[in-house]
């Protein structure tokens, strides 16, 4: 086969830097694609699948595609994973997920499916790239990893590039679109509206007395006293149930002389 | 490792300054001396910007700030930081352990990491080994900053969830927010210099700096300016804008606001792991200010009319010196604004970010490319170009004239203000109040004056 002829041949060219950090990252790598797996917290499963988008970044740098590995830790992991873990954390940090299966044989299902899946892509990519000629990376790099791609995307692929990035766009839109509720012209209150609503009489701009302010009891329960001895029901929350009052409660908290 | 031959250097055919050529070539004792002289850099302007922060701003503030430890008070942020490191580590517990520990871990590796690429001078001679005065050079160079606090934001939406309480979590949220939103405004910035350097590594977009490049433009010859600040005015408005909401400072402060909030994502921490996020957060202010000295303001180079009366000025170990005033002359404007500047409201700082500063960027990033395209295509007369940049200038001109102007509601008089309040609302000081003076501050005016001149001789 000329392409596994040509894999073996750049093999032999690997250097040791090069070698060392294939060896250190592959595992990890593998071990974060398995933890994410396993993992029952969302949370810790998101973080395994950043420890493996790092490790890949750095295979794509190391094998003399640097702006792909950078786009990669960028996009993919800067990106893309920080609004998983957005979600992921709004949920709550107790979602754990159970290991009862709802479904009965879900597990092997989708390990059948799993493997399925990837062999139609892999099988995919093999008879694409079969046939391909091969220029390798000195030819491809030749002025430079970042002007190389940018002729590629920007010549003959720029019709494919530019179709992707209006899918994307149009995604994005359709996502808003979903998420977007139409409100009528006076529903909308600004800033400057809210801050005149709370200075209209009847409503006391200022945060009200906590319970039990001038009172003879630390309990909540217990309404706060305003200076001339009144109590104030405003600072009762009122959801708590209406205590009766003892009279050293209701009494006015001495604080004149010793 | 491999000693590379003498001569093997490649220069900058103009200057004779590092390319990305030569890097990779330095034998493993040169790298850990440029490894250890970067982490000594940063640790040493951390310490030093804290207590050049607590100065300037006491001095804005017309107090002393700082001046009991050390000459001018400068040992102080060592010893606060000492007093840190011993204090107690309190795990809160329902937190979570592992990543708890992690994320000021990662804040801070991240911060190290992308000074990495900053170059500070030219070639130096170590220890008989002539190599670039730069720990190294890619050429995605910039792209690693950007992948760098990319991966930064990690450590503060992982500290701040992994505390186990609600207020770091929404804070971690808020200035992760906050972070990616600036980011994308950031990363635009950098487009025109890309363009305009035709490079991505630092040391050729220093290089591509020195020297102002003759510009052919509808027909009028002259020399552009070389630094990128002022040929690129608007990219580097906006990247020092958002640098400073990149690095939390004020006037964009919200993760903290000292004021407001109680600490945001790093509510929950304490001791040494307090101390990493703080050294990441000013190590990040460090590099901000880098960047913009390098990508903006001719790097480690000394203004080229300075080469007239000093030949020298740009060689050598002096760039380093060059390169750390530009720097800390970038973080005395970050103490200036703070010392300036009133907070933003969130929702105006969100709406700034997406709807302001990316527009404006995506216009000029287009404006710029028409420009080059302009003076590069040779197919064009210098009458169609002329008149292809007339028939834009004539459309927006047409546009800001026809745009529909909101109707601005007249602003009463505050007599009349006032007197259209309804029945009831919240009572007001009469207009013309006036406030006497203290007599307790007339009385200290007059002591002071009474104060002979010759004190210390009758004593």
């Amino acid at each position: 086969m000329m392409l596994s002829t040509q894999v073996l041949a750049a093999a032999a060219e690997v250097s040791g830097g090069e070698k060392w950090t294939f060896f250190l990252l592959a595992p990890l790598a593998v071990i974060g694609a398995l933890g994410m797996v396993i993992a029952r917290n969302a949370v810790h499963s998101a973080l395994w699948l950043v420890l493996t988008m790092l490790s890949l970044g750095v295979f794509y740098i190391v094998q003399a595609g640097p702006f792909i590995g950078m786009v990669q830790i960028i996009v993919y992991t800067g990106a893309i994973m920080m609004l998983f873990l957005f979600v992921l954390m709004l949920v709550g940090r107790d979602a754990s997920d159970s290991v009862i299966e709802t479904l009965r044989g879900q597990k092997v299902v989708a390990i059948l499916l799993g493997l399925g899946l990837a062999g139609l892509l892999g099988l995919g990519v093999f008879q694409a790239t079969r046939d391909m000629p091969v220029a390798g990376l000195d030819k491809a790099n030749v002025h430079g990893n970042v002007q190389g791609i940018a002729g590629l995307l920007f010549g003959p692929y720029v019709w494919v590039f530019e179709v992707t990035s209006a899918l994307l766009i149009t995604a994005a839109v359709g996502a808003m679109l979903l998420a977007h509720r139409e409100r009528e012209k006076g529903e909308r209150v600004g800033q400057v509206a809210q801050m005149k609503a709370r200075f209209e009489p009847g409503n006391y701009p200022g945060p009200k007395p906590g319970p039990g302010v001038f009172a003879n009891s630390t309990s909540v329960a217990t309404p706060a006293k305003l200076p001339d001895g009144t109590p104030a029901e405003r600072s009762i929350s009122p959801i708590l149930p209406t205590r009766e009052l003892t009279s050293a409660e209701i009494a006015n908290k001495h604080t004149e002389g010793k | 490792m491999i000693l590379a031959p003498v001569g093997f250097l490649a220069e900058d055919p103009a200057t004779g300054d590092p390319t990305l050529v030569d890097f990779g070539h330095d034998p493993w004792w040169i790298v850990l001396i440029k490894v250890v002289g970067v982490f000594v850099f940063l640790v040493v302007m951390t310490l030093f910007t804290i207590w050049y922060e607590r100065r300037v701003v006491a001095r804005m503030q017309v107090r002393p700030g700082p001046n009991r430890h050390g000459p001018f008070g400068l040992l102080q942020s060592l010893a606060d930081g000492l007093k840190l490191a011993f204090k107690e580590d309190i795990m809160p517990l329902k937190a979570d352990k592992v990543v708890f520990f992690i994320a000021p871990v990662i804040s801070t590796v991240c911060a190290f990491t992308a000074f990495s690429i900053m170059p500070f001078g030219p070639f130096v001679s170590m220890f008989g080994t002539r190599t670039p005065l730069q720990l190294t050079d890619i050429p995605v160079a910039v792209l690693l900053v950007l992948a760098c606090s990319g991966m930064g934001i990690y450590g503060i939406v992982l500290g701040g969830w992994a505390s186990g309480s609600t207020y770091p979590l929404l804070g971690g949220l808020r200035s992760s927010a906050q972070l990616i939103s600036y980011e994308v405004a950031m990363g635009l910035s950098f487009v025109a210099v890309f363009m305009t350097a035709g490079t991505m590594s630092t040391s050729e977009i220093v290089n591509a700096q020195a020297q102002g490049s003759p510009v052919n433009l509808f027909g009028f010859e002259f020399t552009a300016p070389s630094w990128f600040f002022l040929l690129l005015l608007p990219s580097f408005i906006i990247y020092s804008i958002s640098a400073v909401g990149e690095t939390n400072r004020a006037p964009f402060d919200l993760p903290e606001a000292e004021s407001e909030l109680v600490g945001g994502f790093h509510t929950e921490y304490s001791s040494l792991k307090f101390a990493l996020f703080f050294l990441a957060e000013y190590i990040n202010m460090v590099t901000v200010s880098g960047l913009c000295a390098t990508l903006f303001l001719g790097g480690w180079r000394a203004p080229t009319s300075f080469e007239g009366f000093w030949p020298g000025i740009n060689s050598g170990w002096w760039p380093l010196l060059w390169f750390t005033i530009k720097v800390l002359l970038l973080l005395f404007v970050f103490i200036w604004l703070r010392g300036t500047l009133p907070r933003l409201r969130y929702d105006q700082f969100m709406r700034f970010g997406w709807k302001v500063l990316i527009p404006v960027n995506l216009v000029w990033i287009l404006t710029l490319a028409g420009i080059k395209t302009l003076q590069k295509s040779s197919s064009m007369s210098q009458f169609d170009k002329l008149f292809a940049a007339g028939i834009v200038v004539g459309v927006i001109l047409l546009l800001a004239l026809l745009w529909p102007q909101k109707k601005e509601e007249p602003v009463l008089p505050v007599e009349e203000q006032v007197a259209r309040r309804p029945e009831g609302s919240f009572p007001l000081p009469p207009m013309d109040l006036q406030v006497p003076v203290s007599p307790r501050a007339k009385r200290l005016t007059a002591e002071r004056e009474t104060v002979p001149a010759t004190t210390e001789e009758e004593v």
